[in-house]
């Protein structure tokens, strides 16, 4: 209005005058019918309550037509205007919300997400101040001339991430924002952490730039350990600052917490075993599975060459496959305990059947079953102990196909083992349908069948849980599946021929532990290339340890092992792998030995040896350590022998 | 009669009037402050995760490992140091 007013009152008088001379010809003609003065001289005469009744009256019904637009506007059409008002202050804000964390069965955390910074800037309002640019350009240690160029390329747009800043450390983002350069933004997210670093990467897996899990038990739980962002409406002024918290859309929710069935302890140890067996191998990769017999639980899982979780795109994608699930491999003679219990089973044999292995070899087709000598006539028992190709081959021929074929199944061989980690395989076990007439025979030591080093471990582990199949599980306390695939006697027969492996005279020396029996079986394989077998070798060790109420089962699987180093005999390369890793996790869980006569004698051997060493000194006194009576008040110093606490 | 019933209800009318102004106060000064407190509970969450990182960080197996082989100067028993006692 008010401007309306001074606009009338810029123009010329002449106008106004105009207007004036206008209005009065109006009144004039009106008061003319009563017979009116002259115009100049009735001002006094004028009807001066019309007047103002008539002034009155309009502005009253511009009074009441505001009004009545006010309270259009306001009560009754007012939903178009607040959606506009709302539309520039109000704004529903993402409230960002942190993934679960990862821990090991004791609570020790595996993967944690800790919130970082990521810088970003308006660039519309960035580039009206061109001076500061310098300073952010020092402050980011970007060159100036391509933060410039950068920025300018943007200019139209409202967002963009401050190149080289995402997900850099809160301090750091701290001191760029402290500079108050307009235009620029921190905004929170969050990145995971993996405090193991290799030794558990295979399992975990990663997360990509979004916090979306890309492989592993990041991938396969991705929905359980996702949060839920929330939402919060909030009113914003000008510069986009927060002026006030209205109201809270979707509270956020944060992901929820896994507890893995992994040990820590026992994953680190068989990492470090398997690296240690690789170096001095010379193989070229390696995988090892632990299994919990009783609640098929996976307590470690480890492959080389690994790769550091932390910075995954540093390293080569062919290192983040986990082969001990992913990875088909032929088992080699680590099949000849479960031929052995089908055949226990069929009663064709029992463990003390005679089977001559006399020459050494047998006809396969066009080849030949070999073993690596010749060892005469054998037990069942024996053509484990010994590992005999051509003992298997003559124990498979008396069993039926399908009936080898359906034992097999029913282990699990041929078909995912349901642990739920993504990309497991399941193997490749084709029908007796399309078995060629030495087809049997083959597999009977484990060729033309491929399984991953996860499905040994799992059989090994229902032969010595008295046949009962438990579905291995990367998640802790959940109870699985279970399925009782062999009569609990022939299991118990086929544990106590293994046995026989890792005590003298098997293969597998190096396996054995002091104080408890091991039941385990090597294998040697050569892989397959090309369409033929190549002279290089796959060397396996697959074991449960202990015999009397069995805890662990353990594969482990070393490929291309250099033949010049250790040799490549599963016994040699991969027995010592599953020797240090058993024998440490026995320690840690507190398994006690089944076998202590053994350790005794074994005790009292290495006294008498530290005895004769000492020579005159400890003689005598060697014999009292093996019962040590605790003297806690005697001054005088421990016996040489140092046993007693 | 209607004249009473007419200024109970302007009455009535005014005092929810204020009831809703003053409820929605409270709600937003409540907001305000669950805001504070959810904000202080993630910083704490946060921290906590953070020092859980470092701990897990400084409890790293490799490390410990190398620690006590190393600066510490121990070793696995070996056979001849466990002595087995017979319950």
């Amino acid at each position: 209005m008010r401007r309306r007013d001074s606009r009338i009152g810029g123009r010329d008088r002449q106008g106004r005058e105009g207007v004036l001379a206008r209005l009065r010809s109006l009144f004039a003609s009106r008061s003319g019918q009563h017979d009116a003065p002259p115009p100049r001289r009735n001002r006094a005469q004028f009807n001066l309550r019309g007047r103002l009744k008539l002034v009155v009256g309009t502005l009253g019904l511009c009074a009441v037509a505001l009004v009545g637009r006010a309270v259009d506007l306001q009560l009754i059409d007012n939903a178009f205007y607040q959606k506009k008002a709302d539309a520039r202050i109000l704004r529903e804000i993402p409230i960002p919300t942190s993934r679960g964390m990862i821990t090991d069965r004791n609570g020790e955390p595996l993967a944690v997400s800790t919130p970082v910074a990521s810088l970003w800037a308006n660039p519309q309002e960035l580039s009206k101040y061109p001076d500061r640019l310098p300073e952010l350009a020092k402050a980011t240690d970007l060159p100036l001339d391509y933060l410039t160029r950068y920025v300018s390329q943007r200019a139209d747009k409202e967002f963009m991430y401050i190149p080289r800043h995402r997900r850099i450390s809160p301090g750091a983002a701290r001191r760029i924002l402290a500079l108050n350069i307009p235009g620029v933004f921190s905004q929170r997210e969050y990145r995971r952490f993996y405090p193991q670093g290799e030794a558990m990467a295979h399992i975990l897996g990663f997360t990509n730039i979004d916090d979306e899990g890309q492989e592993g038990v990041e991938l396969a739980f991705d929905t359980w350990l996702r949060g839920k962002p929330g939402a919060e409406k909030v009113i914003r002024d000008r510069r986009g600052r927060i002026v006030e918290n209205v109201d809270l859309v979707r509270a956020a929710e944060p992901g929820k917490d896994l507890t893995l069935s992994i040990d820590r302890r026992i994953q680190y140890l068989t990492y470090r075993e398997l690296k240690h067996a690789l170096l001095e191998s010379g193989a070229s990769s390696a995988s090892a599975v632990v299994l919990d017999i009783n609640t098929g639980e996976v307590l470690a899982m480890a492959n080389l060459p690994s790769f550091n979780p932390n910075a995954v795109e540093s390293g080569q994608r062919e290192s983040h496959r986990n082969r001990a699930v992913t990875d088909l491999i032929e088992p080699g003679s680590t099949m000849k305990p479960l031929t052995v219990a089908a055949a226990l089973e069929a009663g064709v044999v029992t463990p003390n059947t005679l089977i001559d292995t006399n020459p050494g070899w047998m006809p396969n087709g066009r080849y030949r079953t070999t073993d690596t000598s010749n060892h005469g006539v054998l037990t069942v028992t024996g053509v484990i102990t010994k590992s005999s190709n051509v003992g298997v081959s003559k124990i498979v021929a008396k069993l039926g196909d399908q009936d080898f074929y359906e034992f097999l199944r029913r282990f699990g061989y041929g078909q995912s083992t349901e642990s739920g980690f993504p990309g497991e395989a399941a193997g490749l076990f084709p029908p007796p349908s399309r078995w060629s007439g030495t087809t049997k025979q083959t597999m009977s030591y484990g060729y033309g069948i491929s399984v991953t080093p996860l499905q040994i471990a799992h059989a090994y582990a229902a032969l010595a849980n008295g046949g009962k199949m438990i579905e291995p599980t990367f998640v802790k306390g959940q109870p699985q599946e279970t399925r009782q695939v062999l009569d609990p006697k022939i299991a118990h027969e086929v544990m106590k021929m293994m046995q026989t492996v890792t005590e003298p005279g098997g293969t597998a020396k190096d396996a054995a532990i002091l104080g408890y029996h091991v039941a385990g079986k090597t294998g040697t394989a050569r892989i397959a290339s090309g369409g033929g077998y190549s002279r290089r070798y796959a060397a396996f060790f697959a074991g449960v340890v202990p015999v009397d109420n069995p805890r662990f089962s353990m594969a482990v699987v070393v490929m291309d092992p250099d033949p010049s180093r250790r040799g490549y005999y599963g016994g040699r390369v991969a027995g010592p792998v599953f020797h240090n890793v058993m024998e440490g996790s026995l320690r840690l869980m507190d398994v006690p030995p089944d076998d202590i006569e053994t350790w005794l004698a074994a005790q009292a051997k290495a006294q008498a040896k530290k005895g004769l060493g000492m020579g005159d000194s400890g003689l005598g006194k060697a014999k009292p350590a093996l019962h040590p009576v605790p003297n806690p008040q005697s001054p005088v110093p421990a016996t040489p022998q140092g046993g007693a606490p | 009669m209607t004249r009473f019933i007419v200024a109970v209800l302007v009455l009535a009318n005014i005092v929810t009037a204020i009831g809703v102004v003053n409820a929605r106060h409270q709600h937003r000064q409540l907001f305000v402050q669950l805001t504070k407190l959810e904000h202080a509970r993630d910083e704490l969450n946060i921290d906590f995760g953070r020092l859980q990182l470092e701990q897990a960080t400084w409890a790293e197996a490799n490390r410990i490992d190398q620690i006590a082989r190393t600066r510490l100067g121990m070793k696995f028993p070996e056979t001849a140091d466990i002595v087995v006692i017979r319950p």
